[in-house]
C-alpha cells in the first residue's frame, strides 16, 4: 500500500463503469444499516440497500443515489456492483417526487394486493433520489 | 444460349438483390459497432459479478443451498437466444442444434423460453413446450428484461416446475468468430476446493459477509444469474450482427461473380447477333448482285 489515507473504488453497473479513482472514504446504506468505509477495512462482503452514497474524494465530495447492487470490500480496493446508480444531474426531480408520492399513497391504502415491499423499494428510492439532490 | 434479353433482364435482377445484400451489410456493420461497444462496456460488471460469485461459493464450499443443488423436478428450462429476422447465414441454425441435438435431453423435458422469433418458430416446429417468448427483448437488451426473466424462472424453479435452467446463445469473440454456447445457469456449478488457492494468492484475506453466507447468497444469486443472461443477450445481439455482417459480404461477392459471368455472356451473344445480321446483310447483297 502505498500510503493509508486512501483506496481505489470502482463503481461498475451493466452499461458503464460508473466511477473508477481514488476516495479517501466511502459512505453508503446496506440490508444491516449505513457504513462508512475507510482504507484498511477488513474485507467484506454487504448488500445495498436504495440509500445516498457520498464518496469523499481528496478535493473534496461527490454524492450518488445508490439503488441496488451488493459492494466487495477489501483493505485497498472497493468494488460496487451497482443495479441502478444515478449523478444528481441525471435525476429527474419532478419524476422522483411523483414516484415519491405514488408509493407513499400505495403504503397508506394497503389493499390485500398491495405489494408492501415493492412500494417500500419504491418509496426508498425516490427519497434517496430526492435527498441527493439537496 | 439464350436471347440477350433473357440475360440482360437477369443480371438486372442480381443487381438489384446486390443492391440490397449491400445495404443489408452497411446497416448490420453499424449496428455491429454499437452492439460490440455495448458488450464491452458490459463485459466489466459481468466479471466482476462472476468472479465475486465464484469467490464466494468457492469459500462458503459445503453450504446447503437452494440454487446449488439439483431441484426435485425432471424438466429442464431453456433459455433460446436468437435473433428475429434472418438473413444472418448458420446464426440461428446453429443455436437452435444446441437444443434439438442434444443427446442427454429428451424432449418432453425442455420447457423454451425464447427470445427472438426465429428459435421459437423452429422449436414449436420441432413439437418442443415454449412457454414463453419474448421476441422484443433482442432488439434492445435491457437489465430490467433479463432481471424481470430472471425473477420468473427462479420462481419456477422454488416451485419445483423445473429443476434446472440452461442458457443457449451465441458467445461473441470477435467480429468474425462467433460460437454457440450452452450455458448451466441453476444448479450453480462450482469447484470446491478451487478457493484456497485463489485465498492464498490473495494474501490469505478471509472475506465475511454482512448479512450471513446463506442470506447473501439469497439475493446475490438472483442478480447473478439476472447478469448472466444480460451478457449473453448483449454478446447475442453482437453476435447476430456479426453473422449478418458476414453472410450479406458473402452475398454481395456472389452476386459481383454471378453479374460478371452473365456480363460476358451477354457480350458474347451480343456479338453473336451482331455476326449473324452482317452475315445476313452479306448474303443479302450477293444475292442481289
Amino acid at each position: 500500500m502505498a500510503d493509508n489515507s486512501s483506496f481505489r473504488l470502482r463503481i461498475i453497473t451493466p452499461d458503464r463503469i460508473f466511477y473508477d479513482g481514488e476516495a479517501e472514504m466511502v459512505e453508503f446504506n446496506t440490508t444491516e444499516g449505513e457504513i462508512g468505509v475507510l482504507p484498511g477495512h477488513i474485507p467484506l462482503t454487504v448488500i445495498v440497500k436504495p440509500g445516498i452514497l457520498h464518496i469523499y474524494e481528496t478535493q473534496g465530495k461527490r454524492n450518488a443515489a445508490l439503488h441496488a447492487g451488493f459492494a466487495e470490500i477489501l483493505p485497498e480496493e472497493i468494488t460496487i456492483l451497482a443495479e441502478i446508480i444515478e449523478w444528481p444531474d441525471e435525476i429527474d426531480e419532478g419524476r422522483a417526487e411523483a414516484a415519491m408520492h405514488r408509493a407513499e399513497e400505495r403504503l397508506q391504502h394497503k389493499t390485500p394486493e398491495t405489494d408492501v415491499a415493492r412500494a417500500e423499494t419504491a418509496l426508498m428510492r425516490a427519497m434517496a433520489r430526492i435527498q441527493v439532490l439537496k | 444460349m439464350a436471347s440477350m434479353r433473357d440475360i440482360k433482364r437477369r443480371k438486372t435482377s442480381i443487381q438489384g438483390t446486390q443492391q440490397i445484400t449491400k445495404a443489408m451489410k452497411l446497416v448490420s456493420t453499424v449496428k455491429l459497432q454499437r452492439a460490440r461497444a455495448n458488450a464491452e462496456r458490459s463485459k466489466s460488471y459481468f466479471d466482476c459479478m462472476f468472479n465475486t460469485v465464484n469467490s464466494i461459493l468457492s469459500r462458503v464450499g459445503s453450504v446447503e443451498h437452494r440454487f446449488l443443488r439439483p431441484g426435485n423436478s425432471s424438466r429442464k428450462a431453456v433459455i433460446l437466444i436468437t435473433s428475429n429476422r434472418g438473413l444472418a447465414g448458420g446464426y440461428n441454425s446453429n443455436v437452435i442444434r444446441l437444443v434439438t441435438r442434444n443427446e442427454d435431453w429428451k424432449k418432453e423435458d425442455i420447457v423454451v423460453y425464447a427470445i427472438g422469433n426465429k428459435g421459437r418458430d423452429a422449436l414449436v416446429r420441432y413439437g418442443y413446450e415454449v412457454r414463453e417468448s419474448l421476441p422484443e427483448v433482442i432488439e434492445e437488451p435491457a437489465y430490467a428484461d433479463a432481471a424481470a426473466l430472471s425473477n420468473r424462472l427462479l420462481e419456477a424453479f422454488a416451485a419445483d416446475e423445473i429443476g434446472e435452467i440452461y442458457l443457449a446463445y451465441t458467445s461473441f469473440k470477435n467480429t468474425v468468430s462467433h460460437e454457440p454456447k450452452l450455458l448451466k445457469l441453476l444448479p450453480i456449478e462450482y469447484e470446491p476446493g478451487s478457493s484456497n488457492e485463489a485465498e492464498a494468492s490473495d494474501g490469505g484475506a478471509i472475506m465475511n459477509f454482512e448479512p450471513e453466507d446463506v442470506e447473501a447468497l439469497d439475493m446475490i444469486i438472483p442478480k447473478y444469474i439476472t447478469s448472466l443472461i444480460y451478457g449473453a443477450l448483449m454478446e447475442a445481439a453482437a453476435s447476430e450482427n456479426g453473422a449478418r455482417m458476414q453472410a450479406m459480404d458473402n452475398a454481395t461477392s456472389n452476386a459481383e461473380e454471378m453479374i460478371s459471368d452473365l456480363s460476358l455472356m451477354y457480350n458474347r451473344a451480343r456479338q453473336g447477333s451482331i455476326t449473324q445480321e452482317l452475315t445476313e446483310i452479306i448474303a443479302g447483297a450477293e444475292a442481289l448482285g
